[in-house]
């Protein structure tokens, strides 16, 4: 007799409810549900932003949006009520107006709100600053050593440790690199001056022209800020720009150098070109990051309060790198922890979340925006 | 010494003499003592199977091994025109314009045709709208390519068919005017069509250039070389005039290869 193809084939028919469908149900109910959860509270987070900063923005008369808001210094917040009992909320220049233009009127119930009034157009500037300042320098320098790494460097044990060096920086804490960007950008880099400070840690005369090489820093300043933040996204445009640059095809190298061309030539050619898309698209990734942290800027460029916008009262347009800057994340930190909360600051707390968010959300899609058109232009 | 058995091109010397040439990556040796007379203005094949080192022979002549960590030249010498390419005070930017190269996978730059045709002009610093239109043409006539690309010319060179794309790295190869070609298996990853094509080519273009084709393609060296060096584990084992080596193999580890009972 011989054995038949399948023995008892009716088995592969289940009887009941199939094996360890229970704990099946369970864990897909149970991951399910933690996943759930974390959508929630982002959804509410967000709603609670947009539905308490929306006011900040939205005014319900034309053109809707608060072009104050955006447009206008910060200044502190003045509340109170008029002889007629008419309550007012006037930023600090325009209650001065007007106690000048009512003489002899006297105000009753004064309240004050530092930073509440007026708008928050120095924090946006100043951050605008911070972030174009710092992806100039970390895309020069992350450009630089990517371009060596990728392209000159041969792959020895120790150019491994650079890389696994430059990878490690991605992971220091930001307040780490605030330190580091105060110790090193504000109190040490050398600068060129006639009369050095008197922390300088090291001057060199330089007897031919009078003035001393003063290792003292660049004390609080937006090019110290922008050194630190840069600092802080290197490793991320170093990695982008490495696998950007060795998604180029081999091809495209070998026939350059076949037809004589040098190392140079070739990268600057044949090579950036169809890697610096690549990099650039990465890199508005981390502008989101240099435009959100305050820990780096705490102590090397931002200040809570400041008269000006940054371009104004300079003495030489190069005067704004050594000036601070208000930014928006500090000044979303100073509203949040340092004066109270009542109705009168919510306007100015919570508007200038919603600005926050709306600036790093369109950072983001215009960096995801761009990222799809370059995929597909560049096919190869 | 294995020397071609006849010399058709007897008035001209040997564009490139490889003398005694052992190569190693790493220390591992790829080509063991090969001696080879590659004749001016003639087409010569390196046979093989794969791994025995005709592309490492190839790619010596105009040193793009260079790039290749670990590689070296570990003793004799290639001389071309009696200058040895191996000497310290070898200029590689020239030496590689006279000494062209064609890769097995075609690969123009994401660039238009013409962009493509005068990329080594432009790096070369030639400026001149006319002078660079004229090398174009010339180029891509030389390539069999212009009928069919004049038209557009500034469109991308990655919209072209696989054996456009190969014609077009040859156009771009002989616009800075080499005297050497070398072809690394330019038809492997071409259809027979676009092959044939190319192999008329390379008919025409002996008249101007020397030669050296790579081809794992036994017909395709029938058909277009002049002379053909048998390589097998990194050593030359015959070289000779195409039609010897196929019709009257000297030593029998050819025959078997070129007969397909290789084993």
């Amino acid at each position: 007799m011989t054995r038949p193809a399948m023995i008892h084939p009716e088995n592969m028919i289940r009887k009941g409810l199939p094996q360890g469908y229970f704990k099946d149900v369970m864990a897909r109910v149970l991951l399910g549900g933690v996943s759930y959860l974390i959508v929630l509270v982002a959804v509410l987070l967000f709603a609670k932003i947009i539905i308490d900063g929306a006011p900040g923005l939205l005014t319900p008369r034309f053109p809707y949006v608060d072009t104050e808001f955006l447009t206008a210094k910060n200044e502190t917040l003045h509340v109170f009520d008029d002889a007629r009992g008419n309550r007012h909320q006037l930023p600090a220049s325009q209650y001065n107006e007007y106690i000048n233009s009512h003489p002899g009127e006297s105000v009753y119930n004064e309240q004050t709100f530092s930073y509440s009034g007026g708008g928050i157009a120095g924090p946006i500037a100043g951050t605008a600053l911070l972030t174009v300042g710092a992806m100039i320098l970390a895309l020069f320098f992350g450009v630089s050593a990517a371009i060596y790494l990728a392209e000159y460097a041969k792959q020895s044990p120790f150019i491994h440790l650079v890389r696994l060096a430059i990878l490690n920086l991605a992971g220091i804490p930001s307040i780490v690199f605030g330190l580091f960007g105060f110790s090193v950008f504000v109190l040490a880099v050398p600068i060129l001056t006639a009369t050095p400070a008197d922390r300088s840690l090291w001057t060199i005369p330089l007897p031919a022209c009078h003035q001393v090489i003063s290792f003292q820093g660049w004390n609080s300043s937006l090019i110290a800020g922008c050194a630190t933040l840069a600092c802080m996204i290197l490793p991320v445009i170093i990695t982008a720009s490495e696998e950007a640059l060795r998604a180029v095809p081999q091809g495209f190298r070998d026939a350059s150098l076949a037809m004589g061309c040098t190392r140079w030539q070739t990268i600057r050619k044949c090579v950036l070109p169809y890697a610096l898309p690549g990099i650039l698209t990465s890199s508005l990734l981390a502008i989101t990051r240099v435009a959100g942290e305050t820990a780096p800027i705490m102590f090397t460029a931002a200040v809570a309060a400041k008269d000006d916008l940054p371009w104004q009262g300079l003495a030489n347009p190069f005067a704004i790198l050594s000036s601070q800057v208000q930014a928006l994340p500090y000044h979303i930190y100073t509203l949040a922890a340092r004066i109270p909360s009542s109705e009168y600051t919510r306007r100015a707390q919570y508007g200038s979340v919603l600005v926050f968010l709306l600036l790093v959300a369109l950072l983001s899609a215009g960096s995801m925006v761009l990222r799809a058109k370059m995929r597909r232009k560049l096919k190869w | 010494m294995v020397t071609p058995s006849q010399n058709p091109s007897a008035t001209l010397p040997p564009a490139v003499q490889i003398r005694d040439v052992s190569f190693a990556y790493n220390g591992k040796p790829a080509l063991h003592g090969i001696t080879l007379d590659i004749p001016a203005r003639r087409i010569t094949a390196l046979i093989g199977p794969s791994g025995c080192g005709k592309s490492t022979l190839i790619r010596s002549i105009n040193r793009i091994n260079d790039r290749i960590p670990g590689a070296c030249l570990t003793s004799g010498s290639i001389r071309i025109h009696d200058i040895d390419i191996y000497r310290r005070d070898i200029n590689l930017q020239e030496l590689r314009r006279r000494v062209g190269m064609v890769f097995q996978k075609y690969n123009p730059f994401a660039k238009s045709i013409y962009d493509n045709v005068v990329y080594s002009l432009r790096i070369a610093g030639v400026r001149n709208r006319g002078e660079l239109d004229a090398v174009c043409e010339n180029a891509l006539r030389a390539a069999a390519l212009w009928d069919e690309v004049k038209d557009r010319l500034h469109a991308s060179a990655l919209g072209l068919s696989g054996g456009q794309q190969q014609r077009l790295c040859i156009a771009r190869a002989i616009a800075c005017e080499p005297d050497i070609l070398l072809l690394d298996e330019p038809c492997a990853a071409l259809d027979p069509l676009a092959t044939l094509k190319i192999e008329e080519l390379l008919s025409e273009l002996k008249q101007r250039f020397t030669i050296v084709i790579v081809t794992h393609n036994l017909a395709q060296a029938t058909r277009c070389s002049n002379h053909t060096a048998f390589m097998y584990l990194g050593k030359l084992v015959e070289y000779g005039a195409t039609r010897q080596i196929f019709d009257k193999p000297i030593n029998p580890q050819t025959e078997a290869y070129i007969t397909g009972s290789f084993g």
